[in-house]
């Protein structure tokens, strides 16, 4: 029998503000334990909370991104539940007025196939501290304690670890765009659980869910999600019951192993926050926002291709990341040819920024600076081939590509008289070949050409160079 | 001097101006009364007698240095449930001990702003939950009245405080009754304000939608004056309210000219003890000779009070208290192996029997299951109680009631039956569930000797109409300036 699988994803993302979303603790990373806290976030008696206006626009604005639709009226509830990294012991969420509600993401599922993910929900929550394990003691850090965070849920629209993957990627991408969040995966910005189950095919309703808490990062979920659907299906292939848990990624064993099973699950308690209003956002606040929208991938594809006159497939691959396209978008903006611009970052740029894994944002290729090597080596002052070495200098050390050509002597020789000199002696020295020419061998000419390459140590102008022999050879070979 | 301590704040507060007496002369007078009478009453919790007048040299140094302000050198007790810095602030539980507050509730800010001193800490049932001031951890306070008598609750502490001239005024909360009732067993002034009215910021919560500040004061003029200096918006609570804060001080005039009072029948039922009732009919009277029209109001879900009450209180309750684990301050029980038994033990240990039942009991209503019956149905009453006040005020300007169906019981005496004890809320919980703001005043005694409160209720918001007729009846009664003997006897 054939199986199916389902995947679903919820995707918390921490939210790019300066301060926490219910104090005015800061929010930046790397700060020694316990010293961007105050009575708010510590949970002190007494203290309440008030709410971070700049959480809410941003977690609209993800919604309007991905074509949610804006609740009018939302509200924060209270989950119930210990733990030691929970200041309060319970966090404030949203239970079943979200602030966003359905939206998708187009994903690239593979052969230049799109397809969208649609989205449940998005909903604004509070993040918990950290615990610290030591030998003998446990301490908690409450730095991240209170600051924003967003969580996106999918449907289980997404049928294999690819597609999840691919998933994350392109919501990372319009994060990015959107500047709503800075996605670094290290410092735990972006974090999902996974959720996936197996059916036979022709079975409509969903197998049994099992849910895989807690992943970090993007490699994770896939090889985990690879190693839980093999799982199951070895399951349900040899007949065993799934039981509906959590459970979690072990790296080390490159394993899920349970946590927790459905009788286990925590009754959270929900019930509406007192201590804060609920959200109500007039339509004309919404619309302020939706119109303070960033041009999105799909409009600056469309843009690139219209106003640099660049390939749709071009337009794509530049479009694809924010960073890539406001890099092109400043270099080709006042360049004579845009296609050249395109194809130098198509191809030199980044082919390197890969091998490096580098971000095009730390290159120090200036945009200015590839619109200028572009330029000299469109109007021929130099070729093609030392147009890719300064780009290695360039890209290595920075600075500006005409500087490097003239420290080098790297200028290209377009000087009529001083290449038909070099064109003379070649046709004395290499009389046969000048010979083959005229009799009609097209290949003669190449050779000649390539030898007043070598004489002028490169830098003669090849079109030039092919002029002053055809010129001196009497009359033109071949058909070209 | 040597009775300073009998001194209502506006009294206090001219002394001060004219030089009549010092801050430190104010305060040394409240040590003494203290020190003479409550060993017996059991107000305090904590008053640091060195510290309290420190505060008042430096007040009176300040006046002489040309400062002013409402309230410089004015010093007032204070429940032990805001967070006042530098001060522990217990509730009257064990789960709080050697926590020290690292900040003002912003109701202490504004006071401080004033030029307010804040010399001692006053008893309370933990956490705010009781009516009698028996469950504080600390041992009971007893009613300057009759010390067999409890002096109400929660804030049992600054009402016998304020009652046997051992504060000039004090500051309490109310959730569902916690200021008025206590007021009316000790024969004090107390005032419940609209909710949002004052901000909650530092006022430790138990039920977050229905807590208030208030205080507790000798007459209504210091309860208009005190409010006046508390109310308004604070940035660090959302639930307070931009609504306009009125010029209280001018509210408190002497007739009720034209004034609709309404007597809400459901108020006068079975239960009601016969010396109280008389009490108010008194009031009643005394109010219409003052000019104002009575008219009977019909607030037909009171019977269901108490029960929403316990719903939603508790529910608030069981996450508000979650956060006293043991982890970051106050009280850690000892040889726990891990964290679960640190919550546990901790818990087990730190709070009273009273605060586990409230906690037990909002774990419950808010649980898979039952939420929908209890909780999402009590806040559907909750509504139509508010919509019975809504209704009633349709027809009249302020309503009078009783505070509670009894004087004050003996020690003991309810504290076996816990629902004896809740029902005893009757009359103060539809006005905290309703969100409106409530007045408590002195209008008689039974013949036992126990003062009878009389309870004004007025729409959210409407502070300056419950404050009017409050301040009329005073003027007209002298109900509020009676003193329990042993005061009397303490004030030598
Ligand atoms: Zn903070």
């Amino acid at each position: 029998m054939k199986y199916l699988t389902t995947i679903g994803l919820e995707v918390h993302v921490q939210l790019k503000t300066r301060s926490k979303m219910f104090c005015g603790c800061p929010t930046g990373p790397g700060a020694p334990p316990n010293t961007q806290v105050c009575p708010v976030c510590l949970g002190y008696p007494g203290t309440l909370p008030v709410m971070n206006g700049e959480a809410i626009r941003l977690t609209v604005m993800t919604g309007l991104m991905l074509g949610c639709a804006i609740s009018p009226y939302s509200k924060f509830d209270r989950k119930n539940y210990f733990y030691p990294d929970m200041p309060k012991n319970y966090q404030i969420s949203q239970f079943d007025k979200p602030l966003c509600l359905g939206g998708s993401v187009e994903i690239d599922a593979g052969g230049g196939a799109v397809k969208a993910v649609r989205l449940t929900r998005i909903h604004l929550e509070e993040d918990v501290g950290k615990c610290i394990h030591q030998a003998r003691r446990s301490g908690v850090d409450f730095n991240r304690a209170g600051v924003p965070l967003m969580e996106i849920v999918t449907e289980p629209d997404m049928e294999t670890p690819d597609e999840a993957f691919a998933f994350l990627l392109a919501l990372k991408q319009m994060l990015l765009y959107l500047g709503v969040s800075d996605c670094n995966l290290e410092e735990g910005n972006l974090r999902c659980d996974v959720n996936c189950s197996v059916r036979p095919e022709g079975q409509a309703e969903l197998g049994t869910k099992v849910e895989i808490k807690n992943m970090n990062t993007f490699k994770g979920v896939h090889v985990a999600l690879q190693y839980e659907l093999d799982r199951q299906l070895e399951a349900v292939r040899t007949g065993e019951r799934i039981v509906q848990e959590t459970r979690r990624w072990e790296p080390e064993a490159g394993a899920t192993a349970p946590m927790r099973s459905k009788e286990q699950a925590h009754d959270y308690r929900y019930f509406p926050e007192p201590d804060l209003m609920p959200v109500v956002l007039p339509p004309a606040q919404v619309e302020a926002w939706r119109a303070a929208l960033p041009e999105l991938p799909r409009q600056k594809r469309e843009r690139f291709a219209a106003q640099y006159g660049i390939p749709e497939y071009d337009a794509r691959v530049l479009a694809a990341q924010k960073a890539v396209a406001d890099y092109f978008d400043e270099a080709a903006r006042g360049a004579s040819n845009p296609k050249l611009i395109s194809n130098w970052v198509m191809t030199e740029m980044l082919r390197r920024l890969a091998e490096r894994e580098m971000d095009i944002r730390d290159c120090k290729v200036t945009p200015a600076a590839l619109r200028e090597l572009a330029a000299l080596a469109e109007i021929q002052a130099i070729n093609s081939n030392t147009a890719k070495e300064v780009f290695a200098i360039l890209f290595e050390q920075g600075g500006d590509p005409a500087a490097v050509v003239r420290e080098r002597g790297w200028g290209q020789n377009s000087d009529g008289d001083a290449i038909g000199a070099l064109a003379d002696r070649v046709i004395a020295e290499n009389a046969k070949s000048a010979d083959d020419y005229r009799r009609g061998k097209e290949a003669a000419l190449k050779f000649l050409i390539g030898q007043v390459m070598r004489l002028s140590q490169g830098k003669a102008n090849p079109q030039m160079a092919t002029e002053k022999l055809v010129q001196r050879l009497g009359r033109p070979g071949g058909t070209g | 001097m040597g009775s300073l301590n009998t001194l209502t704040v506006r009294q206090a507060v001219d002394h001060l101006e004219q030089g009549a007496c010092s801050s430190e002369e104010l305060v040394r007078d409240l040590l003494s009364a203290r020190t003479a009478l409550d060993g017996t009453i059991q107000g305090y919790l904590q008053m640091d007698g060195e510290r309290a007048l420190a505060e008042a040299r430096h007040a009176d140094a300040d006046r002489k240095k040309g400062r002013r302000g409402r309230l410089l050198g004015v010093p007032l007790a204070v429940k032990d449930i805001l967070n006042v810095t530098g001060q522990a602030c217990r509730c009257g539980s064990r789960i709080l001990d050697g926590y020290t507050a690292p900040y003002d509730a912003t109701a202490i800010a504004r006071l401080r702003a004033e030029g307010a001193i804040f010399v001692g800490r006053t008893n309370m049932d933990e956490f705010g939950m009781g009516s009698s001031t028996e469950n504080s951890a600390f041992g009971p306070t007893r009613n300057p009245w009759n010390s067999a008598c409890v002096p109400g609750g929660s804030s049992g502490g600054s009402a016998a405080v304020v009652a046997a001239d051992m504060a000039l005024a004090a500051l309490g909360s109310d959730t569902g009754g916690s200021v008025r009732q206590p007021a009316a067993f000790c024969g004090c002034t107390g005032l419940k304000p609209s909710y949002g009215r004052v901000s909650r910021y530092g006022l430790v919560a138990y039920a977050s939608s229905l807590d208030q500040i208030g205080p507790l004061t000798k007459d209504v003029d210091d309860a208009a004056l005190l409010l006046g200096v508390m109310a308004g918006p604070d940035p660090r609570d959302s639930s307070s309210v931009e609504a306009l804060v009125e010029d209280y001080a001018a509210a408190c005039g002497s007739d009720l000219k034209g004034m609709k009072l309404g007597l809400p029948r459901d108020y006068f039922v079975k239960g009601l003890e016969p010396a109280v009732e008389a009490a108010i009919r008194a009031a009643i009277e005394r109010c219409r000779e003052l000019g104002a029209e009575v008219v009977e109001v019909s607030l037909p879900h009171t019977s269901v009070a108490i029960p929403t009450y316990y719903i939603v209180a508790t529910a608030e309750a069981s996450a508000n208290l979650a956060r006293f684990d043991g982890v970051r301050y106050g009280f850690r029980a000892e040889g726990a192996e891990d964290v679960l038994e640190v919550y546990a033990k901790t818990r087990a240990q730190g709070f009273g029997p009273e605060v586990k039942r409230r906690i037990i009991l909002g774990t419950y209503v808010l649980s898979g299951g039952y939420h929908d019956a209890y909780y999402v149905r009590a806040q559907k009453v909750r509504t139509l109680i508010r919509r019975d006040f809504e209704d009633a005020f349709k027809t009249c300007d302020a309503i009078l009631a009783p505070v509670a169906p009894t004087a004050a019981y003996r020690l003991g005496e309810k504290m076996a039956d816990p629902l004896q004890m809740y029902l005893g809320d009757i009359f103060t919980v539809p006005a905290s569930l309703a969100g409106i703001c409530g007045l408590s005043v002195p209008c008689g005694f039974t013949p036992a000797g126990l003062p009878v409160g009389l309870q004004v209720l007025g729409p959210a918001f409407g502070e300056s109409r419950v404050l009017r007729v409050g301040s009329a009846y005073q003027k007209s009664t002298d109900w509020h300036r009676r003193r329990p003997a042993l005061a009397a006897e303490g004030g030598r």
